[in-house]
């Protein structure tokens, strides 16, 4: 960014001002990757030493690491452990979907390259965009202490998994720390929120001229529809939570049954929120993935409008599904019958979406540099997740993998395989618009392919594990899991590895200084950003552009 | 058992419906062993008929999805390989293809309508087993009504008295918790982290009508073999039905995070026969440990839990 710097001529704040009191979307954007890659970094780690407890049966690792970080004595030392194990489960998946995925994509990659591809000078609403990503280091520091402060009785943390289920997480975690993650999720759903009005705005009123709905790029239609689903299931969220906060604090009992309450009411609230939540995820990478498949194949998007409208659809559809995850807590046999039919009617648009993409690169002049390679492999790994989730989709089938590692090799595959894979395919194809420098093609390449390796190996096994009946958010294990585990968890480690090269690119792209240019791909990038330098000015657009 | 409303239009009739009934194969040999085992990759072994058509339905799917998994693979293979660079130097330009299009949208369609049907079929069965048998008689059949509580972090079982239930052997109330085996307490033919105390005991080839609850959070009842998973949630009755078709010790663990030791209260089932049972029913509604002392040395001679190490 010190070249904008240097080369922008209008006066602007210098410093430590310049990022914090930033209304700019690119230095905000830009504070989003970072948040977004030390976030990640945690939530990794999180799940590396997960991974290590699991790598044999047995608890070897957390009732030590509790006396440690609690100072615990040697007596209540493995309950402390096991305690700690479910925060750990609890914090890695809210840390990895509201700290490092939706900032990621939403708040960095939307920030920086919505108005610019669109041809806005900058978002609608620069204040707000401030006070959104500011809310979120907030929210994470809540989050994070939420860790060391008291939850169920004794005992440190919340431990109730990021779906926060009552009554655990009200009567069975009467210390402070459950109030502490409800703030936080609070705060970076608003976040959220004005994030999505920010988007939705600008991308209905500063499209530059000539620039209709059905011109726009396809990223835009992505993180269009993934602002509404915000915008329409965040406030469900909140209100979920809320009433969790009052039933733990006020005497209320919305999910009491002692008090004519519902525990299921809540479950129904909360997947309200977080199915939608699960395609917020997933839409931008979406919109990534598309461009990054024309880019390379010098070919426009096969089927554009099909492409936008299937992403509406999926984003529509996934508001009435939301009870899939609820198969197992006694909701009524037609009402299954229901969700099973309408989940499974989300397969057709991700299917257009799919063989769009291959339709795409058909009759192409394909060239794998990493950001293509990440994007193939998006696009194989998606589809592997797809599949397993239609299968979960049935009810009937349901019933032997709800709760059970199945499960969590389904949606890693969608997330860790999927929107993860979105994320660096989107780094190595923007990483030098937004530097100005060029990575190192070898340095991403091998990125490539031991993350690919390793989280295949994480994740793969998993599906065994979980039809022959692991359950999930499980400590230690019955004997006969051990060999699954022991390769997952290797994997798990390789992966940690694939992280590390990762850092080692970014680094020596900066040392290296290797100047990209204003468009490093050729005449297959089409979208706006490519006609302005690497990296943009300051300000762009103020002559705007016109669109034929 | 309630009659579903619309599935009784068109679950006669119907070929996948044939060929779901014909196709599982229920493990009867009461020597085939219980509990998951090493490098396993699909699910337990069937102990129910339910289960069995949840584990076609499984293949099923598979099968499927295996198949579109690999032609999407190949897809791209191909793709990769045919427009490379150097073999492509000049992209088309095509960005449409109606036909293509409308096709790559029917056909995901008809795959999924191939799949619900069957699909609606197993879930409707599940809330009615009865309907996978054939001579099944409303008038004659007798259900045993058991109720399961989950609490942090056990289960207890307790043995209903109405008539039905009295009908299978259950004379008076029989009430009791099933707690982990700790590691050190472990028995040679016990398995860590799978094996309890009192074991709910069940005579086979009847239809249980199981009842679950939970005490303080959810938690939830989870017994592979049988194809059943009902969470335990406070403040509800959750109802559902198996009947086991084999004797044998049968595994299942909590399947709803329920705090430190979500990981330390299984489930254990004995499938008995129902002589057995109502010996051991008779005796457990003022004596549990002779009743399962007695159980134990009629099924294996002294031993309470039969040897499933592999």
């Amino acid at each position: 960014m010190a070249n904008a710097l240097a080369h922008d001529s209008h006066a602007h704040p210098t410093g430590w001002k310049r990022y914090v009191y930033s209304t700019n979307h690119k230095d905000i954007g830009v504070m989003y990757l970072v948040f977004a890659i030390i976030a990640g970094i945690i939530g990794a780690a999180l799940s590396v030493v997960m991974r290590m407890e699991l790598q044999e049966p047995g608890i070897q690792i957390f009732h030590g690491l509790a006396q440690m970080v609690y100072g615990v004595d040697a007596g209540a030392a493995l309950d402390a452990g096991k305690q700690m194990y479910n925060t750990f489960t609890t914090a890695h998946g809210l840390v990895m979907i509201f700290f490092v995925v939706m900032p990621a994509l939403i708040g960095g990659y939307a920030n920086y390259f919505i108005p610019i591809m669109i041809g806005a000078p900058d978002m609608a609403f620069p204040r707000l965009n401030n006070i959104s990503f500011w809310l979120l280091p907030v929210a994470f520091l809540l989050l994070i202490m939420s860790l060391f402060v008291e939850g169920p009785s004794g005992l440190y943390g919340t431990g109730g998994g990021w779906t926060m289920y009552p009554p655990f997480s009200t009567t069975g975690n009467p210390g402070p720390a459950m109030d502490f993650a409800i703030l936080a999720i609070h705060i970076a759903g608003a976040s959220s929120i004005l994030g999505a009005i920010n988007f939705i705005t600008t991308i209905f009123n500063m499209r530059a001229p000539g620039m209709t709905m059905h011109k726009m790029p396809l990223f835009a239609w992505s993180v269009l529809v993934t602002a509404f689903l915000l915008l329409l299931s965040l406030p469900v969220l909140a209100g979920a939570i809320t009433m969790l906060l009052t039933d733990r604090n006020f005497g209320t009992t919305f999910f009491d049954p002692a008090g004519g309450g519902d525990p299921i009411l809540f479950q129904h609230l909360f997947w309200f929120f977080g199915h939608p939540e699960v395609y917020i995820l997933i839409l931008p990478g979406f919109g990534i993935i598309s461009h990054i498949i024309s880019t390379f194949s010098r070919k426009p998007v096969f089927g554009y409008l099909g492409m936008a409208y299937a992403m509406v659809a999926i984003g529509v559809v996934g508001f009435v599904v939301w009870a899939h995850h609820m198969y197992t807590t006694g909701i009524d046999v037609d009402t299954q019958a229901y969700f099973v039919f309408a989940t499974m009617v989300i397969a057709v648009p991700t299917g257009v979406k799919v063989f769009s993409w291959i339709a795409t690169m058909w009759g192409g002049s394909i060239s794998f540099r990493t950001p293509m390679l990440w994007a193939i492999g998006f696009i194989f790994l998606f589809t592997v997740g797809g599949v397993t989730g239609v299968q979960l989709a049935n009810a009937g089938l349901d019933r032997s993998m709800q709760d059970t590692y199945f499960v969590v090799a389904h949606f890693h595959y969608v997330l860790s395989l999927g929107a993860i894979f979105a994320i660096f395919a989107g780094w190595y194809y923007w990483f030098p618009k937004i530097s100005g420098y060029m990575y190192n093609e070898l340095v991403g390449k091998v990125h490539f392919w031991v993350m690919f390796v390793g989280v295949n190996l994480v994740f793969f096994p998993q599906h065994f594990l979980g039809v022959a009946g692991m359950p999930r958010r499980y400590i230690d294990y019955p004997d006969a899991f051990a060999g699954w585990n022991f390769v997952s968890s290797i994997g798990s480690y390789i992966s940690a590895v694939s992280v590390l090269i990762f850092l080692y690119g970014v680094i020596e792209a900066f040392q290296k200084k290797r100047v990209a240019g204003d468009n490093p791909w050729g005449e297959g990038a089409t979208t706006l950003e490519w006609q302005l330098p690497s990296p943009p000015p300051f300000h762009q657009w103020e002559e705007l552009p016109r669109i034929r | 058992m309630r009659e579903s409303r619309f599935m009784a239009k068109w679950t006669t009739g119907s070929i996948l419906f044939a060929a779901g009934s014909v196709l599982p194969r229920l493990a009867h040999a009461a020597d085939v062993k219980t509990g998951p085992y090493a490098w396993e990759t699909h699910f337990q072994p069937a102990a129910t008929k339910v289960m069995a058509d949840i584990t076609w339905f499984g293949w099923y799917t598979l099968s499927i999805m295996t198949a579109v998994v690999l032609f999407v693979t190949l897809l791209i293979a191909y793709v990769v390989w045919r427009f490379r660079e150097r073999a492509n130097p000049v992209p088309s330009r095509v960005s449409h293809n109606t036909l293509i299009e409308v096709l790559w949208t029917i056909i995901p369609v008809l795959i999924l309508l191939a799949i619900a049907i069957p699909s609606f079929r197993l879930l409707y069965a599940e809330y009615d087993p009865t309907k996978l048998y054939a001579d099944y008689n409303p008038q004659t059949t007798k259900f045993l009504t058991v109720k399961a509580t989950g609490s942090q972090w056990y289960w207890s079982y307790s043995y209903a008295t109405d008539q039905d239930s009295k009908d299978n052997g259950v004379v008076d109330a029989v009430n009791f918790d099933s707690l982990l085996v700790p590691d050190s307490e472990l028995k040679t033919d016990q398995l860590r982290n799978l094996s309890v105390d009192n074991a709910m005991v069940v005579p086979v080839g009847t239809f249980v009508r199981l009842q679950v609850t939970g005490a303080d959070v959810i938690h939830s009842f989870a017994m592979p073999p049988f194809g059943v998973k009902v969470d335990a949630v406070p403040g509800r009755l959750n109802e559902t039905y198996f009947r086991a078709e084999r004797e044998g010790v049968f595994y299942g663990q909590c399947s709803e995070l329920c705090g430190k030791d979500h990981a330390f209260m299984p489930i254990v089932v004995q499938v008995v026969s129902q002589d057995q049972f109502r010996h051991w029913a008779g005796q457990a509604a003022t004596d549990l440990p002779g009743a399962n002392k007695t159980l134990a040395e009629a099924v294996h001679g002294g031993s309470n839990e039969k040897v499933a190490v592999r």
